[in-house]
């Protein structure tokens, strides 16, 4: 197979991009998307020409490295699957694919198709925890969580951090990543006792770093590689409206972002 | 110079060793731990909780990891489970138990108090995990519930649906994460680790590269953590991450750390097979598949029928054949083994012949379609994506594929290595899985070092060393600075031909035909004469565009490719001086008549520590394992 690539590249964060088109010849229906672009930058190196930048690591759809919009869609155009698990037999022989990173103002693009995703850690450190030392923990057992809620749980919690929900928003907003790891810990009850510190703090954590708001498009799970439902948005809200019933009536709640709640 | 290998197992009964030894321990103060400061590299399950544990005791931890953000380290890959002598089951599962499956698992080649340590906190373990917020598995009753895999009897692997590393690793770095909002953890993401300084023979420092600016630093601490991962990747092909790398652990061999049983490397039997020239990594189809697939192959050589179209009188259910008792749920290293063997015989099926099949009609047949499904769907799913044929209705081809690497730096029983003030934990030490890892054990042993075990013993170094305060400007530092600066020059100076993909390809293939899953002296001999001339052929030919002082994806990928053109040869060197067969390390001179593996335990019950010489094939170590509470037998599962 051979495909016509147009690759946005740009140098650094602060400098202008631009499309350039590749050839991809000799592609096998069998080779992973990642592959076929290792396969060009194989060609590039050989000429001395830098190597289109992308990121990736685990290549099997967990690490959340991989990032990617192919002709308009994070990940590209098969639902719950990440871009190295794409395989060329996707496309048709001769297509001319789109290729660019994700587009969000909290993501400065480090080079080509990189971009810089701390924006999510930061979001993390702000509350997506729970604040328990190591050693002395109750045994396992002791707190029974029934099925369903510990498998709802495991779907909000199977987040990868690609941040494809951000790309895929027209308001660039990490409502989906913030609410997966909110709804995660509220529905545990190891999560309780920080549960309305932790949505506060996080939903400003979100806001401080330039994500949007949710305009109820779904875009965000369209693209998710997990499949994470927006119905966890809805939670994510309910929590947060809690939190602010529940902190009006503590004193000093504003002081400690991680107060316990009643 | 390594005058001796001092384990430091301490004396007396097996059960009190480690209880004994950290109340022997003496402690830091806590106000001076927070004039202390710990470098943690690697962010992975035992990088992560080591970081978070320490930051939490009241350390100043800088922590440091090449990923764009800690929560993509390697860990997050697996997939079975993590085992724990919780005995939940009732189903006759003890401490005492988990220790001798991973001790005979490991073919008698680790370290009773070792390993006797890690099935003792394999409970805690799971406490803190719950504790953290990880959404185990559960029963309808709301208890946690478990599976059984690869090489025991009993069911006692917890885990999230087939993703337990990604949910065990996001607690660690959700715990990384409290310390880092508190300031108890500087982290560095996008910085790698590209030499260790040594000043007055005690670790105290790195020398990092930022990977956007390209800006080279040193780092300097009271003690320095390695959790840098596996070497799988030597292979070229292998189920590991495509940045998983040596180059940490190889740097800090050449500043004088032991490196212990290299040639110990797992290849996991149930792989996707590799298909063409281009291929980047190989797919682990996870172990649980076992539990229901049969492998078979056809009995005739060179049988190329469909094969719904070879009847069951026509196919060779080889692991039932060999291994009747644990039949298709044989360990790996043996499994692994046992689908090579049929492979050269010719029997082997799919593109080169390099595949067996996985069969699940059985298993359809008796328990229908939406069971099968329903237990294993994700993985079937997978595997369509990839190969494009559904394993529904024809059998899966599956072919080993490098996984886990047991050997590692050597470290003691306070999981320092040969050089002071040098902790290594995770996969990147060698401890305790001897010469073949069980299933599920390498999440238990990460965490295990991470949360438990170092947090103690890094405490006792640091109240009883000597550490006078090292700088920036330290000769030693200076000097390691100038180690980097040259290699990088020395790297983007050689403007050939060819890339470095092509080089580590070559080695790969190299070392998969020679040092793979068995192993000969001839094949041996090849390799290590061969190692030197493509290494040669590198440093003249290969191309890195770019600069240094800029993102450079393809500079830092020929840096680890360089290290691994070095680091093969250790490899070949150890797997040719252990003329035994043993765990995943199988020499073809040493086997029985129908080919199982000999292990000499007269020769070669001992750890193989190798110290680093300039210019000179590398110095052997011995460290002899002294076996008081199980007796090593003939480890069969026949």
């Amino acid at each position: 197979m051979r495909f016509t690539l147009n690759i946005w590249r740009q140098n650094g964060p602060n400098e202008n991009g631009r499309f350039i088109s590749y050839e991809a010849y000799d592609v096998s229906p069998r080779m992973s998307f990642l592959e076929m672009l290792d396969g060009v930058n194989q060609g590039l190196v050989a000429n001395g020409e830098e190597p289109v930048a992308f990121e990736h690591d685990c290549r099997e759809g967990i690490c959340g490295s991989c990032s990617l919009v192919i002709d308009g869609i994070p990940h590209g155009p098969d639902r719950g699957i990440t871009t190295c698990q794409l395989y060329m037999r996707r496309f048709p022989d001769g297509a001319i694919i789109t290729i660019e990173p994700w587009r969000a103002a909290a993501f400065p693009i480090v080079k080509d198709l990189v971009v810089d995703r701390s924006a999510l850690d930061r979001v993390m450190q702000a509350g997506g925890y729970v604040s328990v030392n190591t050693g002395g923990a109750v045994d396992g057992n002791a707190l029974l969580i029934g099925k369903d809620q510990a498998e709802t749980a495991m779907d909000a919690a199977s987040c990868i951090g690609c941040g494809a929900c951000v790309a895929a928003c027209k308001n660039a907003s990490a409502m989906l990543f913030v609410a997966a790891k909110v709804s995660h810990l509220a529905l545990l009850p190891q999560g309780k006792p920080e549960r309305t510190g932790r949505v506060t703090a996080m939903i400003e954590a979100m806001d401080r770093e330039g994500f949007g708001s949710c305009g109820n498009q779904y875009e965000c799970e369209a693209v998710c590689p997990k499949r994470i439902s927006v119905r966890f948005i809805a939670t994510l809200n309910r929590e947060y409206r809690r939190a602010g019933i529940v902190e009006s009536a503590l004193p000093n709640a504003s002081e400690s972002p991680h107060a316990e709640s009643v | 110079m390594i005058t001796k290998l001092d384990s430091k197992i301490p004396s007396g009964p097996l059960e009190s060793k480690w209880d004994r030894h950290r109340f022997s321990e003496r402690l830091v103060s806590p106000n001076n731990k927070r004039k202390l400061t710990v470098i943690v590299v690697g962010t992975g399950l035992a990088g992560a909780s080591a970081a978070s544990t320490l930051g939490q005791l009241g350390y100043q931890v800088e922590c440091f990891c090449f990923h764009d953000s800690p929560r993509r380290a390697h860990s997050i890959a697996a997939q079975g489970g993590i085992n724990a002598a919780k005995n939940y089951q009732d189903d006759g599962d003890s401490v005492g138990r988990l220790f001798y499956d991973t001790i005979k698992g490991g073919d008698f080649r680790s370290r009773e108090a070792n390993v006797y340590r890690l099935a003792q906190i394999s409970g805690q373990i799971i406490d803190q995990c719950v504790a953290l917020g990880i959404p185990f598995a559960r029963e309808y009753g709301g208890q946690l519930a478990n599976r059984s895999f690869g090489g025991v009897q009993v069911s006692r692997t917890f885990y999230c649906r087939g993703q337990t590393g990604q949910q065990l690793l996001l607690g660690a770095y959700s715990a990384l994460c409290w310390q880092i909002e508190r300031g108890q953890v500087t982290m560095r993401p996008r910085t790698e680790m590209l030499d260790l300084i040594v000043v007055d023979g005690q670790a105290r420092g790195i020398v990092v590269r930022d990977l956007v600016t390209g800006r080279i630093s040193i780092h300097t601490a009271h003690v320095v953590v390695l959790a840098t991962g596996g070497y799988s990747n030597v292979y070229y092909l292998s189920t590991n991450a495509s940045g998983s790398n040596v180059t940490a652990t190889y740097r800090a061999w050449k500043q004088g750390a032991a490196f212990a049983n290299p040639c110990f490397t797992q290849i996991h039997p149930t792989a996707i097979p590799p298909s063409d020239a281009y291929q980047a990594k190989l797919t682990l189809m996870s172990e649980s598949l076992r539990n229901d697939g049969r492998l078979w192959v056809p009995k005739m050589l060179g049988d190329i029928r469909a094969p719904r179209d070879i009847s069951e009188g026509e196919r060779d259910y080889f692991l039932e054949r060999r291994y009747p008792r644990f039949g298709n749920l044989a360990p790996r290293d043996i499994a692994s083994r046992a689908v090579k063997a049929v492979c050269d015989e010719g029997r082997g099926v799919g593109p080169n012949g390099h595949g067996v099949y996985l069969d699940f009609a059985g298993v359809v047949e008796q328990q229908g379609l939406d069971v099968v499904s329903e237990r294993y769907g994700n993985l079937f799913e997978m595997y369509h994506r990839i190969t494009g044929e559904d394993a529904y209705h024809a059998p899966m081809r599956i072919y080993p594929a490098p996984h886990y690497t047991m050997g590692g730096l050597w470290v003691d029983y306070n999981l320092m290595s040969t050089i002071p003030g040098l902790f290594v934990i995770g996969e990147a030490n060698f401890a305790d899985h001897g010469a073949n890892r069980l299933g599920a054990s390498s999440l238990m042993q990460g965490l295990g070092d991470g949360y438990f075990i170092l947090p103690y013993t890094i405490g006792h170094y640091l109240a009883t060393a000597k550490l006078p305060p090292v700088t920036e400007d330290h000769a030693e530092a200076r000097e390691a600075h100038h180690r980097v600066l040259n290699r990088m020059a020395r790297l983007l100076a050689a403007k050939g031909r060819r890339t470095a993909a092509s080089f580590h390809r070559k080695l790969g293939s190299l070392l998969w035909n020679y040092c793979g899953m068995s192993r000969n002296e001839t094949g041996l001999k090849l390799a290590l004469s061969s190692i030197p001339t493509l290494r040669e052929e590198f440093w003249r030919d290969v191309v890195v565009p770019g600069t240094g002082d800029s993102f450079n994806q393809e500079l830092e990928y020929a840096g680890r490719v360089a290290d691994y053109l070095e680091f093969a040869e250790l490899l070949c060197h150890d797997a040719w001086h252990r003329q035994e067969s043993c765990g995943a390390h199988f020499r073809e001179e040493y086997q029985t008549g129908d080919g199982e593996p000999k292990r000499d335990d007269a020769r070669f019950s001992h750890v193989a520590a190798w110290e680093y010489r300039e210019g000179a094939s590398p110095i052997l170590h011995k460290e002899p394992l002294a076996f008081e509470f199980v007796q090593p037998t003939t480890r069969s599962y026949q």
